[in-house]
């Protein structure tokens, strides 16, 4: 048992026990710091396959950009937590029935006999001036080029589509136009100078209560 | 030496127990898209052992596809997640019944 197959186990056990822990957690903050762990689990487990560029744009993309967006979201709706109980245990023998016999059909088909050791032996490392990225990149350029477009067109649409979703008029919110800033003419449309005349200076206020108490004054000696 | 089908069975019970949280979390919106994450991460795991036990690089382009669409799936279901939560006030998938079905 080489040092590759402990740091396969190892690092195997984490992947589940941390995403075991994803979906159980009731927190919506600790399943994301667990998918976290996960996420770079597996992307250690891809180096170990030399899948080099992968790994690094996964922690890159996923833990940098998809997991932080996850968690801007979730401390933006302040979900409570104490609601989402309730329904847990109830589902828990369906899910856990369904997960186990979904497991054990996955288990039949790539168990060792159809996928072990001899149909399918274990290829080398490849050399260290070998580049994971040189090679997925040539591949990427010249044979998948089309789809690759395509990838970016769903970036793009992926951009526009969240910036619409969630971009909210305000009707009291002020802000400039620019069409119009841009639109000025010279003239009328420009600053013109208001001349305002001053207010001639208030009467002060000590002047007033003696005219309004009076009437008050006096319904008091009535009764 | 690690065998395929580890990596394989690995991403079968990953992909397993996503389906589990699937079923167990449905009161949480938010955390039925993580268990899609993780599911994603499941396919992708058994590309990439395919990729490196036949030498063929093409599995690790599916998976930069993949990679690709899933950050996409989950912005655009962020924002509509963000949309629903400011106009019902709640994400819990049985208070979506609007559209009787």
């Amino acid at each position: 048992m080489g040092f590759e197959k402990i740091l396969f186990y190892v690092l195997a056990a984490t992947l589940i026990a941390a995403a075991g822990m994803v979906v159980t957690r009731r927190n919506p903050v600790h399943a994301v710091l667990f998918l976290v762990v996960a996420f770079v689990a597996s992307a250690m487990l891809w180096i170990l396959m030399d899948a080099e560029f992968l790994a690094l744009s996964l922690v890159l993309v996923y833990v940098g950009a998809v997991l932080v967006l996850f968690l801007f979201v979730i401390m933006m709706l302040d979900v409570e937590v104490a609601t989402l109980k309730a329904q847990f245990i109830r589902q828990l023998p369906l899910g856990l029935a369904i997960a186990a016999v979904m497991l054990i059909e996955i288990f039949l088909v790539v168990g060792a006999g159809n996928f072990g050791g001899e149909a399918f032996p274990a290829p080398g490392h490849h050399a260290a001036d070998y580049s994971n990225t040189r090679e997925l990149g040539l591949l990427l350029y010249t044979a998948y080029i089309y789809p690759f477009e395509i990838a970016s067109v769903i970036l793009l649409v992926a951009i526009v589509a969240a910036i619409r979703l969630t971009l909210r008029r305000r009707p009291d919110t002020k802000y400039l136009d620019p069409s119009r800033q841009v639109n000025v003419r010279k003239g009328p449309d420009r600053v013109q100078l208001v001349h305002v005349t001053p207010e001639p200076r208030r009467v002060p206020p000590t002047a007033t209560p003696s005219t309004q108490a009076a009437p008050v004054k006096g319904e008091d000696d009535e009764e | 030496m690690i065998e395929l089908s580890d990596f394989l069975m690995l991403g079968g019970i990953l992909f397993s127990i996503s389906v589990a949280g699937i079923f167990i979390n449905r009161k949480n919106l938010i955390v039925l898209l993580m268990c899609i994450e993780l599911m994603l991460l499941a396919v992708n795991m058994n590309f990439v052992a395919f990729s490196h036990f036949l030498g063929d690089m093409t599995g690790q382009v599916f998976v930069f596809f993949i990679l690709t669409v899933a950050a996409a799936e989950a912005a655009i279901g962020l924002a509509i997640l963000v949309v629903l939560f400011r106009n019902r006030r709640t994400i819990d998938v049985e208070d979506l019944d609007a559209l009787k079905g």
